[in-house]
């Protein structure tokens, strides 16, 4: 069942100076997500996915089309009106966003204050989630005597206080180390896990898409230029920036200038194979290889690992007959894909 | 010397009027600069209340009356003087006219201030369902708490400031007793004994106002 539907939005903003020409933000995005979908959105910054975020909340208003959030259009409700649907959707922040002058306890209760519930249903909830996140001993703390992660923490359970079903993430990982970043994306990971909260989160890390999300859309250019099942953008990106972004975090083939380096330090043929699960093995590879009498050495590449399935490319430096080299590899190609560096 | 021990009662009734008379310009000053300067931030581009013609009109307003002379102000405004206290002259005309043109001073710094507050947690807040008003109460306004406080013991000194021409229209205070008893009778040691008493008045309170905004900033 969906639970955000996006049809045909389209976002504009005044033209930055008199006489200029509008802004165009977002171009024509439709995008459905599904109840229980960790749904990735990754652009470089300026490719509006900040933007087509604040929409679905309608913290931005949009310019055309249709947001249906919850079986209801956010686009055309009165402010007043989405003030109660904004409090049933949670959103976590790169910054944090955490309110300094109040403690940890009454940041978490905050949205649970705007919608009025009775203090003894507020306490009890704020201890629940202060618990959910590990942060149970850190109630009467102020942010500021807080880590990034611990913030982040207390940003999550301020946004799961009213039990929103869905969940909108901001980079939410962006301004962490790399240690507290895997902290993070676990909590979000049972999030969507254990309470069933979808989640909706842009990034710029490719990696954050990697380890969190089950659908990934691209956007470039305030359009999404691709998207589908995470395993299947990253093994096989048919849009030049999908590659560009699958290329920050799994070793492809590699470069012309990449294949003149490894031909400085290694002998032979440079040939890569691309491997999918399921549709080839690399045992069988290796195999043909050294029945076929053909030496090799790995020099580049890596198998990858998404939610369980395997891909990746692996570059071999082959050594031994030309012939046979040529024999071989005709025999491979026929069951998976075989580049050769020219 | 001796003259001054005489007057010593004198000063002290002065400094009581003093601190009368800027206590109750800084409550309805405090509350006009305050509402004013809500008024200023929240109708700028991008705040909650966008409103161009309001911010253009209130920033116009300030600009005009902020940086007239106050010493010209007061007597410029015996007419409103009049008409809102029913005198032109003593303390009450005198409170007036410095709540009046403090409001307009005290508007800026609390504009300043709330700019201070990061557009992120009142983004927060608005993604969590909250409406104007409340944003403004419960996030604006505590998050720039500490800076305001910061802001209006500067205020504090000011309306001390404004206060020592009040003998102009016939108010009191020390500023009155100083030109009174000291300059005009030729008695230097009357007028420095009223400087000092205004620094300990101002040492005072802007101590306070330290240790109080950093309680609040707990830093």
């Amino acid at each position: 069942m969906s639970i955000v539907t996006l049809t045909d939005v389209v976002k504009t903003y005044p033209p930055a100076s008199r006489g200029g020409a509008p802004v165009v933000a977002i171009d024509s995005v439709s995008l459905d997500v599904e109840q229980g979908d960790v749904y990735g959105i990754i652009g470089y910054s300026g490719a509006g996915k900040s933007t087509l975020i604040r929409l679905v909340n309608a913290l931005e208003k949009t310019t055309s089309g249709s947001i249906i959030v919850n079986g209801r259009d956010v686009t055309t409700l009165r402010e007043r009106d989405l003030r109660a649907v904004r409090g049933d959707i949670g959103m976590i922040f790169q910054q944090f966003n955490l309110f300094n002058s109040k403690t940890v306890a009454r940041n978490v209760a905050y949205p649970l204050e705007v919608a009025g519930r009775p203090s003894a249903e507020i306490r009890q909830r704020v201890d629940e989630l202060l618990d959910f996140v590990g942060l149970a001993d850190k109630a009467r703390n102020y942010p500021d005597q807080l880590s990034g992660g611990q913030k982040q923490r207390v940003g999550i359970a301020r946004a799961l206080a009213t039990s929103p079903a869905l969940l909108l993430a901001d980079e939410a990982t962006s301004a962490l180390d790399p240690e507290t970043t895997g902290e993070v994306l676990a909590l979000l990971e049972r999030v969507n896990r254990e309470l069933g909260v979808t989640i909706i989160l842009i990034t710029h890390e490719m990696d954050v898409i990697r380890s969190l999300a089950t659908k990934v859309a691209v956007m470039d250019g305030g359009r999404i230029v691709e998207r589908g099942d995470v395993f299947d953008v990253f093994s096989n990106p048919q849009n030049a920036a999908s590659a560009r972004f699958v290329q920050t975090v799994v070793q492809g083939i590699p470069t012309a200038a990449e294949v003149d380096a490894l031909r400085a330090r290694h002998a032979g043929r440079i040939v890569t194979f691309s491997f999918r699960d399921g549709d080839s093995s690399q045992a069988q590879v290796f195999l043909d290889l050294a029945e076929a009498g053909v030496g090799f050495e790995l020099v580049y590449g890596g198998i990858n690992d998404i939610r369980g399935r395997a891909f990746g490319h692996l570059t071999l430096a082959l050594t031994g007959p030309n012939a046979a080299i040529d024999g071989v590899l005709a025999r491979i190609s026929q069951r998976s894909l075989v580049t050769e560096a020219n | 010397m001796e003259r001054l021990l005489d007057l010593l009662p004198d000063l002290g009734e002065a400094t009581v009027e003093t601190l009368y008379i800027v206590v109750i310009s800084l409550f309805f000053g405090g509350i006009g600069g305050l509402v004013i300067g809500l008024g200023l931030y929240t109708t700028r581009a991008g705040s909650l209340f966008e409103n161009r013609v309001a911010f253009t009109l209130l920033n116009i307003l300030v600009n005009v009356f902020r940086p007239i002379p106050f010493i010209i102000f007061i007597a410029a405004v015996q007419p409103l003087a009049r008409l809102a206290v029913g005198t032109g002259i003593g303390n009450s005309a005198l409170i007036f006219a410095i709540s009046l043109g403090a409001a307009f001073g005290i508007s800026r710094i609390v504009e300043q201030n709330l700019l201070t507050v990061s557009p992120g947690v009142i983004e927060a807040a608005r993604a969590a369902g909250a409406g104007p008003f409340r944003i403004i109460r419960t996030v604006i306004l505590p998050e720039a708490l500490g800076p305001l406080i910061l802001g209006y013991t500067f205020v504090f000194v000011a309306i001390v400031d404004m206060s020592a021409v009040g003998g102009y229209i016939g108010g009191g205070g020390i500023g009155n007793f100083a030109i009174q008893y000291g300059y005009r009778q030729f008695n230097p040691a009357v007028t420095w004994a009223a400087v000092l008493v205004i620094i300990l008045l101002v040492q005072l309170v802007q101590f306070s106002g330290n240790a109080l905004a950093r309680r609040i900033l707990r830093r």
